[in-house]
């Protein structure tokens, strides 16, 4: 279970969360959306722990623990994963080598045992194979070139391999057509589970068709303005942002 | 990547002064008389040498008594007190050792230490299928231990010492020796002609290949001491040789100073690839100690359609001062240099390559990795010229630097002369950081920041890393991992 209260968090200064509460019981899937400025990719760095997101007042609490007191890759480690918006590209490193070394990692954090390298082979290739990547994908660079749909399918292949409990999918939707979003969606339900708690960061309805969320929040100026079940997205992709307003430091 | 979890394991055993070579072997050695001509005849006794291999230290001595060292490379360190400083130190009890039994079990456990295969039982008793790798150790100044003789002699191809080079073959060091770096070359080569010590000479007859990697591992151990070794390769008409060699030495708050010649002669059609790791003591957090690496490096495609390669891996030395260059005399012939070069803590680099075209359709191909962390500074410096007759010479120019941290510096600096108007001359260069969100994006993945830096700049070296030798690749990635520690955070 992840509970957010009262969350402050400025960036360069500037204070984008102001007071935002939020708990995702375990097994639910929360959709996050709102204007654009109102905080939602904040709440998805604040949480995933990125340095430049200072948290000023509140409280994270996941699994019971203080999430805040906690390094990215310790984060990682307890189990929280974000899908970023945009993947970043590390050139002359193999995807698979990428995969592998967090994998690894992360197990070993996790006290669980390394992968052996057929062992890792097959893992990979099974869920790879879910997500309709090709082997020879895993091959090139991390990201290097890669279409919109190939790193926003690779960012969910590599939330499947480290099996997280709190998965953070931060506009996943966006830049992907209408098949790289089936494909991509059915990956995100394939790991829906009694354990796992997701939370959807969308400007869109349309991801909701697919990935269907338990509840839906409405982002405004850095705090939760609404909230309500699936419903409440169709509302909003009626009558738009308009009533939520947009933050004045938006242009970002 | 297994080779990146292994580098983190290695780091963490390694103590705060991250350099895991840096024992000392307590071992009782013979040094030369300090400060004038007598350091040179000292030698020269020592080591048995007939008399134009005197004469010839002994002009190059003179010689070097008026030079003057060179001010030009961006580099800063006190001045050196030539007369000061032990040119010869030799391990008391390895006045020629016939066979390994011979040799201080010291020394055996120190080569032990560094991961050399020395014993070559052992070697062969490895896994089915591993690749042999014949080995020339030497130790302060002198070679301890060649192993594998037996069986490249049965290919022909002479590995050994140079002392003993000079002693069995004199005829093909009389003909070659000096004749790619000459005597007067510049301070340091000139230095190296006068008291050069030991180092390992090669000889591959025409039309042969070389059954296996030849290895020099080079340890200086004796305070105060200069290495000056010196080492000759020949790669006759057809023929071909991989020569890797490895370099450390212990923690020191002095410097030590090493002043290296290396020569290769490549004939018609033949091939040499030449490849180093160089990890000498790079000096405490603070820049205190570590070693000068002063070294002339030179390789002369004297033959048609010849080919030399250099490849080298630096990560230590408090300053490294370092051109492996290629005269492309040979028609046809053609020059590689692959670099990575390192530099963390106070670590000075000016390195980079020469490629002279000469002869007619000669090519070169230059790619270099620079890495700054720390308070670094980092220097590409290279020349590229084609002769008034060297038509059609072509070269391609890489320069890749890449920076970790704000407090250090990547610089490159490029000399291009092309006298024949037919040469086709490219330059690339690049500069970058490893930006904070590629960080974030690794640790968010549950990388440790070490990991992270590691995986990245194992990344951006790949191109040159794919020009080592297979059996060096693993142990050349781990050494960047150890190199980069703490250079972030």
């Amino acid at each position: 279970m992840l509970e957010i209260k009262n969350l402050h968090a400025t960036v360069d200064g500037r204070e984008i969360l102001k007071g935002l509460d939020l708990t995702v019981p375990a097994g639910e899937v929360h959709a996050i959306m709102g204007p654009n400025g109102s905080g939602k990719s904040t709440l998805s760095y604040v949480l995933a722990g990125k340095e430049d997101y200072e948290v000023t007042d509140g409280t994270i609490t996941w699994k019971g623990e203080n999430l805040l007191d906690m390094d990215p890759e310790e984060r990682a480690a307890a189990g929280v994963f974000l899908a970023f918006q945009y993947p970043m590209e590390i050139p002359g490193v193999a995807t698979m080598t990428f995969l592998r070394s967090a994998v690894n990692a992360v197990r070993k954090a996790r006290g669980q045992e390394e992968f052996s390298t057929p062992d890792f082979l097959r893992i990979v290739k099974e869920k790879a194979k879910l997500l309709k990547i090709d082997m020879a994908m895993l091959r090139r660079p991390l990201n290097v070139g890669f279409s919109g749909g190939e790193k926003k399918r690779n960012e969910i292949l590599q939330m499947s391999l480290l099996e997280p409990d709190l998965c953070i999918l931060d506009e996943t939707d966006s830049g992907l057509d209408i098949d790289a979003l089936r494909i991509v969606s059915e990956g995100v339900n394939a790991l829906r589970s009694p354990e796992r708690s997701m939370l959807v960061i969308t400007h869109y309805q349309r991801l909701l068709n697919y990935i269907v969320p338990d509840r839906v929040h409405v982002l405004s100026k850095g705090r939760v303005a609404r909230s309500g079940g699936p419903e409440l997205a169709l509302e909003l992709e009626k009558s738009g942002y308009a009533d939520y307003g947009q933050d004045e430091a938006s242009a970002a | 990547m297994p080779a990146v979890d292994e580098t983190v394991e290695r780091v963490k055993e390694i103590d705060v002064d991250k350099y895991k070579y840096g024992f000392t072997t307590d071992i009782e050695s013979v040094k030369a008389p300090k400060g004038n001509e007598d350091i040179v005849r000292f030698i020269s006794a020592k080591k048995d040498e007939p008399e134009w291999l005197l004469e010839w230290r002994l002009e190059a001595y003179r010689r070097w008594r008026t030079m003057r060292e060179p001010t030009w490379a961006k580099v800063h360190y006190p001045k050196i007190d030539f007369e000061d400083l032990y040119y010869y130190a030799a391990p008391k009890s390895t006045e020629g050792p016939k066979s390994l039994a011979e040799v201080d079990p010291e020394l055996l456990a120190t080569y032990e230490k560094l991961g050399i295969p020395l014993k070559e039982q052992e070697v062969l008793a490895g896994v089915q299928g591993a690749p042999k790798v014949a080995v020339d150790a030497v130790f302060d100044s002198v070679s301890v231990v060649t192993t594998f003789r037996e069986e490249l002699a049965k290919a022909g191809v002479i590995f050994c010492s140079i002392s003993e080079a000079v002693r069995e073959h004199p005829e093909l060091v009389k003909k070659y020796l000096g004749s790619v770096v000459p005597v007067t070359d510049n301070f340091y080569a000139t230095l190296n002609s006068a008291v050069f010590s030991d180092g390992s000479f090669v000889y591959v007859p025409e039309g042969v290949r070389c059954p296996m990697e030849l290895s020099t591992y080079f340890r200086i151990n004796a305070e105060n001491t200069g290495q000056f070794e010196r080492t000759l390769i020949i790669a006759d008409k057809g023929a071909y040789v991989s020569y890797l060699e490895g370099c450390t030495a212990p923690m020191r708050d002095e410097n030590q100073l090493h002043a290296a010649v290396v020569e290769l002669v490549a004939l018609e059609d033949a091939e040499i690839k030449y490849s180093t790791v160089q990890n000498w003591y790079p000096g405490d957090a603070e820049g205190k100690g570590g070693v000068y690496n002063f070294v002339t490096k030179r390789g002369d495609c004297r033959g048609d359609r010849s080919k030399i390669s250099w490849t080298q891996v630096e990560t230590g030395s408090a300053i490294t001062w370092k051109y492996p260059s290629c005269i492309l005399r040979g028609h046809g012939s053609r020059g590689e240099f692959y670099s990575i070069a390192i530099s963390n803590g106070y670590q000075q680099v000016d390195s980079g390559t020469k490629m002279i075209h000469l002869g007619r359709d000669t090519s070169s191909r230059i790619i270099s990795k620079g890495i700054a962390a720390g308070y670094s500074d980092n220097t590409y410096r290279g020349l590229v010229s084609a002769h008034r007759k060297a038509t059609n010479a072509r070269n391609f120019t890489c320069c890749d630097s890449l920076l970790i941290g704000d407090k250090c510096g990547a610089h490159t600096i490029p000399y291009i002369e092309a006298k024949n108007a037919s040469a086709t001359f490219e330059h690339e260069a690049t500069t970058s950081k490893i930006s904070d969100d590629q960080l974030f994006y690794c640790l968010s993945r549950g990388l440790s920041e070490e990991e992270a830096v590691a995986l990245i700049v194992n990344g951006f070296v790949r191109d040159v890393l794919q020009q080592l030798p297979m059996e060096f690749m693993a142990e050349t990635q781990k050494l960047i991992g150890i190199s980069l520690e703490g250079s972030v955070g």
